[in-house]
Order: structure tokens, then sequence, then C-alpha cells
């Protein structure tokens, strides 16, 4: 099971199909844990200057290291660290359900 | 190659020999010379491994474990108020099936702050998921050190173990060990290569968010490890012995054969114990004894086996489930018809009070001439 991508959804009927620890179970592929946030960070473009900071302090982590960086809206809980850490003032918030 | 060696010393040259990749310890009195001499084994180059300086017995364990996912061989040590400091990762390390090998020194728990030898902090780590062990002398520490490994680190266990010694009474006492064979070992204990650790070239997750639909599949999984611990530490035992002509099991029983009274016992006790009843023999007392060396798994088989043959069986503790009883007593009643047994549970030695062979009479005494028992409180001052 361990050997799988982590991006394949793992089918488990019993314990036979279980590793003797909680290793790779892909539970978090469907267990999106985003639905509690209130607010939203959004990355603006054109200010940001791919120092990379806001991955890096993301506790998720939800921030994804593309260029420019992305935020992964299925994980991304809303905390508000990279907002507080980029140093270009290149991360706004929105209010969630706007 | 015999040496004399303080049952710390035992510990720490076991697991040398057992080739450990890391330790991670922080130390604690009476454990403290075992990560005194490993660090200078470490240091002088006779052990390849990474010793970790930590800052607490909670950052060993947590250091320990992470070292153990990532695919090394770990050993730890501690005692007491440090072992009960790493309870949260004690169940970590288990859950996380990691075959990590911890001495523990049995001393007591404060308050009153006591150095001095006593099972409350190893019993309070029962239901944990680690196989626990108690050794009766320097021999059996570092042998116990080696059969630990290999019997942890088989596939079908993958559980850690706590090898318990008693404080002072081991911890610090010299006696003759017989360190073994080094290529022995090495065959004996394999390179531990596990199935699942942590892999930057194969990313998974370890220990993650485990919802009601799997938590309890890992649990019943715990339980058929510890039941496969059973057999196996039998096998390795018998091929331990084969190799290097000591045999290990489950329990070790002295005299019973013709015995009418059985004396239940472990840890240093238990030495003390067979002394008693080579000395009460001689006086025309039939008794004879059972070490029980595993609280967990324990040996519900054996025992019952053994007690099976004994309507009087006298079972000492150096511990108390407070409200309740001693803590192997009340494990060996569950595997016991009560109707067929007199059983007699006594507490003795707590905080270090010696435990004489003159306690050990008196206790068969009460056997012969008292009613049962379940909590006798041997030499306390009303």
């Amino acid at each position: 099971m361990s050997k799988k991508k982590n991006t394949d959804k793992v089918i488990i009927t019993g314990e036979k199909d279980m590793p003797p620890m909680p290793a790779s179970l892909g539970s978090m592929l469907s267990n999106k844990t985003a639905s509690w946030r209130s607010i939203r960070p959004v990355i603006l473009v054109e200010k940001c200057t791919r120092c990379m900071i806001c991955w890096k302090y993301c506790p998720e982590p939800a921030i994804l290291p593309t260029d420019p960086p992305t935020i992964d809206y299925d994980y991304c809980k809303g905390c508000g660290i990279c907002i507080e850490e980029c140093p270009f003032d290149a991360i706004e918030t929105e209010k969630e359900g706007k | 190659m015999k040496k004399v060696l303080t049952g710390n010393f035992a510990a720490a040259y076991g697991a040398t020999a057992a080739r450990v990749h890391v330790v991670a310890a922080y130390p604690i009195t009476p454990q403290t010379t075992i990560v005194e001499i490993l660090s200078e084994i470490v240091a002088d180059g006779l052990l390849k491994a990474d010793f970790i300086k930590v800052e607490s017995e909670h950052s060993a364990l947590a250091a320990s474990i992470g070292a153990q996912a990532a695919g090394a061989r770990t050993f730890t040590a501690t005692s007491a108020q440090g072992l009960t400091l790493m309870h949260e990762l004690i169940h970590w390390a288990a859950r996380g099936r990691l075959p990590i090998v911890m001495a523990n020194v049995n001393r007591a728990m404060a308050p009153g702050w006591s150095i001095w030898a006593d099972v409350t902090d190893s019993i309070s780590q029962r239901d944990t998921g680690w196989m626990q062990v108690y050794c009766e002398n320097n021999q059996e520490v570092y042998d116990t050190i080696l059969l630990s490994y290999r019997i942890s680190e088989h596939k079908d266990v993958l559980l850690p173990t706590l090898v318990n010694l008693d404080a002072f009474f081991l911890s610090h006492t010299s006696q003759v060990v017989d360190l073994r064979d080094q290529d022995k070992i090495d065959s004996f204990i394999p390179p531990y290569n596990p199935e699942y650790k942590l892999d930057i070239k194969n990313p998974s997750s370890f220990g993650a968010l485990t919802s009601p639909e799997h938590y309890y599949e890992f649990s019943y999984k715990m339980q058929c490890a510890q039941e496969n611990a059973i057999h196996i530490i039998e096998e390795t035992g018998a091929e331990f012995s084969r190799i290097f002509g000591k045999s290990y099991g489950l329990t070790e029983s002295y005299r019973c054969d013709d015995a009418e009274h059985l004396l239940v016992s472990y840890g240093t006790i238990a030495g003390t114990v067979k002394e008693a009843v080579d000395r009460i023999r001689n006086k025309g007392v039939k008794a004879g004894a059972l070490k029980i060396r595993y609280f967990r798994p324990f040996p519900k088989k054996r025992v019952r086996e053994i007690c099976s043959n004994f309507k009087s069986i006298g079972i000492i503790d150096r511990a108390v489930s407070y409200g309740q009883a001693g803590p192997f007593f009340t494990e060996v009643k569950s595997v016991l018809d009560k109707e067929k047994h007199q059983l007699y549970g006594f507490i003795a030695g707590l905080g270090g009070r010696d435990v004489s062979i003159t306690d050990i009479e008196a206790m068969i005494h009460t056997m012969q001439s008292k009613e049962a028992d379940d909590l006798i409180w041997i030499g306390v001052k009303r």
C-alpha cells in the first residue's frame, strides 16, 4: 500500500489491506480541511516577488511552490500567517462567502 | 568474554552489541550511567551511531520515534519521572509500530521524592502497547536487550520493548556478565530494514488523521501483534539458547515439580525468592517459584499451566494499583479459576525497601497458616 503514489485513493475493505501503522492511508484526500475557513488569502500576482516566504511559513502546507505560488483552497484554513509574513503585502484578505 | 558490570553498563553494552544507529536519551538517576557510558562508546568510535542530546525525556523519545520511523535502530533509557514524562510518546511509539528498545530503571514515583526501586513507573505504562520485560540480574539485562531487538523488529510483532531493571539492586550493583560473541550477535540480530519507513524518495504520511473507519482496525492489529509476540518470544529464546547457551522465555520455573506452595515474582525479588525456596525446603516445606519475565504480552496460557498444579499461590508485587491490589496479582488472578486456588497478594519492597529472605519465608508461612487474601502488606509499620 505504501508503494502507491499519494494521489491514489486507497481502497481498504478490512484490516488485512492495512499496514500495521497509520501510514499512507490517503485519508486526507477525502478529508478536506478548509470547510471552516472564514477569511480567504488571495495572492496579488503583480506585487508578488516569488520570494516564497509564504510557502515556507504555511503550517498546513497549503501554499504550493509554483510560479507564482498558488494557494490550495481545499486545505487552506485561513489562519492568515502568509498574510502576516509576506514582506511585500502581496497577499490580501477576502471575507469567505462574499 | 566475561566482565564485571553494573546493570546499567550491561544495558549500554547490550545496545552497543545490537549496533544501534541512534541513541537519544536524557540523564536521570539511577539511569544516568547508561547514557553516560553510551556517550563515551559513541565518542570513542566504538559504536557508529548518532548520539542525540535532548532537553527532556519527552524529547528523547520524540527523537527516537523520528529516528526509528526513518529506518534507524534506536535505543533510549530512562527511569520513573522521566518515563512518565514520556507517556504521550510512549503511546505514539507503540501505535506507530516502531520497534524501539528502551531500558527503564525501575524507580519509585514522587512524592515523596525517591530514587529507589519500585515498579509503579513501568506498570503505569501498561496499556500503551509496549512489550515489558522484568530482569532478575545483569546478565539477563544484557541478553534481554539483544533478544528485544530481534523480537520487537519481527514483522509479525513490530512493537517497542521496555526492558526493566530494578534501581540500585541492578543498576548500580556489579555482577559478572558474559558478553556474547559479536559475530554471533550480528547474525542473531540482522540489519534493520523495515517495510514501512519515512523515505524522501517515496513520500508517505505517518500517523495522519485516522477516522473511526480505520482506527479500530489499527487497535485490533496491535492486539494481534501482542498475541503473535507470545510464540515469537519463545521461539527467539530457544534460538538464543542454541547459539549462546542461555535460555529465556516468557516465564522461568524454579523447583516447581514436587512443590505445594508457589511463589510468583519478577525482577530482583525473583532471585531472592529462589534462595528462600532453597532454605525453606531444607526445613521440609515444599515450595517452588515462578518468575514472570513478560508483563506484556502477559503469558496467560503459561501462567495458567504452571499454576494449575498448585492450590496455594502467593504473588509478590513491588507496586500497588491503588484501590485494587498488586498489578501482577490481578493479572495472575485474571487467568485462574479462583475456586481452585488459594491466592495471596503480597505487597513488598515499595520505594526500595529491602525484601529479605526472612520476609519471603514469612510469606510462605502465611500461605501455610492463613486464609487467602488479595492484599497482604509485608512489613508495613502500622
